[in-house]
């Protein structure tokens, strides 16, 4: 029973991370059907960026709190203006070719980011500073420590902002309506270009905060640590039903669950496996996931 | 070429070098130590320059400065494309053939390395273009087929000490049956999601061969597979029919080359028969293909299991070639790679696939110095290729709808 209780936490912990990413992948291909491969490069940046700021913070005498604010709110608006970047340069001027032609320039998009990572940053394992997060609380053998808490009420607190922001606000109001006909919205006012650009930079933002979690809670990031998590993460996407923001944060902790279960009851080798065993499997069962795809289907 | 216009560039471009700057300064600028902007502003001006100078060539370029050289140079072309076209095929064919056959007689060991992996990648490229260049569905973990080949090979070799030329077919239609297996529950979903399920068929060999240690010996590879042998005549004493092992470079060479030149021929007589038209109706529009009688669920499907059969063939020849084999070599950039020798070659065009092959594998071998920055110019030129020339080098001549689907 401890044992299962450990492994719920650990699997919350890491279904959140994964509901962050998995965000932005239904986000993006709910407004233009693109499976943007270099959203995991935007996750593993934000990584990076955590860690440079991070350790500036440190190096300046600044207080913890400050430290993890500060880098958190610097490396989502970095990651945000990435996105964005991206997004102008190598998405925009295909939006009319065929489908093909965007998902291989998101590919190239995603080995240059990647790469350009590792020219900048290095080869090597960059180390977090491990002393801002340590301890925590323990209940018999059962270990919560503050960094899991610190993850999951972080995730807690954007998933309502994001929450509000998609239900609440004007921009929000564009997003939805731009995701379910671009014709449409765009003849009663709605700036297709700048929404997509928005819902770029929001899904990159939360790329982000995912890639300091996990910079966090394993103690360093790597360049190539992106592409694995953004499959699983797309595996949740699909999972909860691409286009739905409700179903990439369920589909998000399911997989994030099944990956930390398999790996405590079943097999540790293969842990990475049954994220993509799901993933077949829904596609082939639910093609439309947990909670029903939401995409603009005048141009599927 | 408008004031506005020109205005309209160079503002954009002065946007984009600030927004560039912005985001390579945390990355090189921000060190523990502390600040600094030298560094960056260092990387960042030779980008910003060289920027400034393709916007003004382009700028040149259209408002016809140009002309007086891409005139004439056009017209070159043109009557240069006529007299080849004059040529058939089969012509050209051949003196590709004779040409590369030549090869080893005149180069060194190493070009002929670099050819003989040249020829490996222009199998997988065949092979891949007939799921997408053919079929128009989207593989991204076709390097999974080229690994179970190698591994068929290799496994056989090592425990029942099978002959290559025997496991050749075997390991094709082990491929095969994996792309059977995977193929079938995924082949009536869309185009990404057909992507991305591959994707992860292919993740999941990869980790399979990873961790089964008792099978594959892990990450630590299989070693001591058996090059291909041969019967040849021996005349040492008298004439009698001795085995060989084909363990000299140039004979492995000669190996691949028939393999490639096979698989050309297959490609090319599969495209232009009734399977390739059907596949071709599918590529363009898969309900009109069905209304038409196509029936397109099994043709997607052996169009997606006679590429795995060639990458297949291909993997068990690179298992006999380097006699070692580890799960490291069929990772997701290999798929990456084929994919971006058919699409920047010309997809469904064999010449374009052999092409892309040569630019991929031969290039970075001339620009060795550069070594680091390959993977970044090379994703940086599959965007730029999408963004400016999306047919490819050599596109197919049959036209392709280009607009979306």
């Amino acid at each position: 029973m401890e044992y299962f209780l450990q492994q719920l936490i650990n699997g919350i912990t890491l279904g959140s991370v994964y509901a962050l990413i998995a965000l932005g992948y239904t986000m993006v291909y709910g407004i233009i059907q693109l499976i943007n491969f270099a959203h995991g490069e935007f996750f593993a940046a934000g990584g990076y960026v955590g860690v440079i700021f991070m350790s500036y913070l440190l190096s300046q005498g600044a207080p913890a709190w400050v430290c993890l604010s500060g880098s958190l709110i610097l490396a989502m608006a970095y990651c945000a203006m990435l996105a964005v970047a991206v997004e102008r340069v190598a998405y925009k001027p295909l939006r009319n070719s065929s489908r093909l032609s965007v998902l291989l320039s998101a590919l190239g998009m995603s080995i240059f980011l990647q790469n350009g990572l590792m020219l900048t940053q290095g080869v090597y394992d960059k180390a977090y500073p491990t002393e801002l997060t340590q301890g925590g609380f323990e209940m018999g053998n059962v270990m919560l420590s503050y960094m899991q808490l610190f993850i999951v009420s972080l995730t807690a607190f954007l998933l309502v902002a994001l929450n509000i922001l998609v239900f609440k606000t004007r921009i929000g109001k564009a997003m939805r309506s731009t995701a379910q006909d671009k014709v449409m919205s765009a003849l009663v006012g709605i700036n297709a270009n700048r929404t997509i650009s928005i819902t770029f930079a929001i899904g990159a933002a939360l790329a982000a905060a995912a890639g300091i979690m996990v910079g966090l809670y394993y103690g360093s990031v790597r360049y190539d640590m992106g592409f694995v998590p953004g499959i699983k993460a797309f595996a949740a996407a699909v999972l909860g039903g691409i286009g739905n923001i409700t179903g990439a944060m369920i589909g998000g902790f399911i997989i994030g669950m099944v990956e930390i279960f398999a790996a405590g009851y079943i097999s540790g080798e293969y842990k990475d496996v049954f994220a993509f065993v799901i993933l077949i499997a829904v596609l082939y069962f639910r093609p439309s996931g947990i909670m029903g795809e939401n995409v603009d289907d005048t141009r599927v | 070429m408008t004031i506005p216009e020109f205005k309209k560039h160079w503002t954009s471009l002065g946007i984009g070098m600030v927004w560039l700057f912005i985001l390579l300064w945390p990355l090189l600028g921000i060190k523990p130590e502390g600040l600094e902007v030298a560094s960056t502003f260092n990387v960042w001006w030779r980008i910003a320059l060289g920027c400034s100078f393709l916007l003004f060539l382009y700028q040149l370029n259209k408002a016809g400065a140009f002309r007086f050289i891409s005139r004439p140079a056009g017209a070159v072309a043109g009557s240069m494309k006529n007299a080849s076209s004059m040529v058939p095929m089969a012509v050209w064919f051949v003196i590709g053939i004779a040409c590369t056959a030549l090869i080893p007689q005149f180069a060194g060991r190493y070009a002929q390395d670099v050819a003989i992996n040249c020829m490996i990648y222009v199998c997988l490229g065949l092979g891949l273009n007939i799921v997408v260049g053919l079929a128009g569905m989207l593989d991204l973990g076709y390097i999974a087929f080229y690994g179970i080949g190698a591994y068929t090979y290799a496994l056989l070799s090592v425990q029942f000490q099978l002959s290559f030329w025997i496991c050749l077919p075997i390991s094709a239609a082990m491929a095969g049956l994996g792309a059977w297996l995977i193929g079938y529950c995924s082949m009536r979903m869309r185009g990404d999601y057909l992507a991305i399920v591959t994707l992860g068929f292919a993740e999941i060999c990869r980790m399979v061969l990873n961790n089964w240690m008792s099978l594959t010996n892990g990450p630590n590879g299989v070693t001591g597979i058996k090059a291909p042998g041969l019967y040849w005549f021996d005349f040492t004493n008298g004439m009698t029919l001795e085995h060989i092992w084909l363990k000299k470079l140039s004979l492995v060479y000669y190996v691949i080359l028939i393999l490639v030149v096979f698989t050309a021929i297959a490609v090319y007589r599969l495209q232009h028969s009734r399977i390739g038209r059907a596949w071709e109706a599918i590529r363009e529009d898969e309900t009109a293909a069905e209304v038409m009688g196509v029936p397109t669920f099994y043709m997607k499907l052996l169009a997606y299991c006679s590429g795995a059969c060639f990458g297949g063939m291909a993997g068990a020849f690179y298992a006999a070639r380097m006699r070692f084999v580890s799960p490291e070599s069929f990772t997701f950039l290999e798929s990456a790679m084929v994919l971006s020798m058919v699409v920047l070659g010309g997809m469904g065009s064999i010449p374009g696939v052999i092409l892309g092959a040569l630019a991929l594998i031969a290039l970075p071998e001339i620009f060795r110095e550069f070594e680091l920055y390959r993977m970044l110019v090379f994703g940086g030129v599959m965007t730029l290729m999408m963004l400016f020339r999306p047919q490819g080098m050599l596109p197919s001549k049959r036209t392709m709808r280009s607009d979306k689907d």
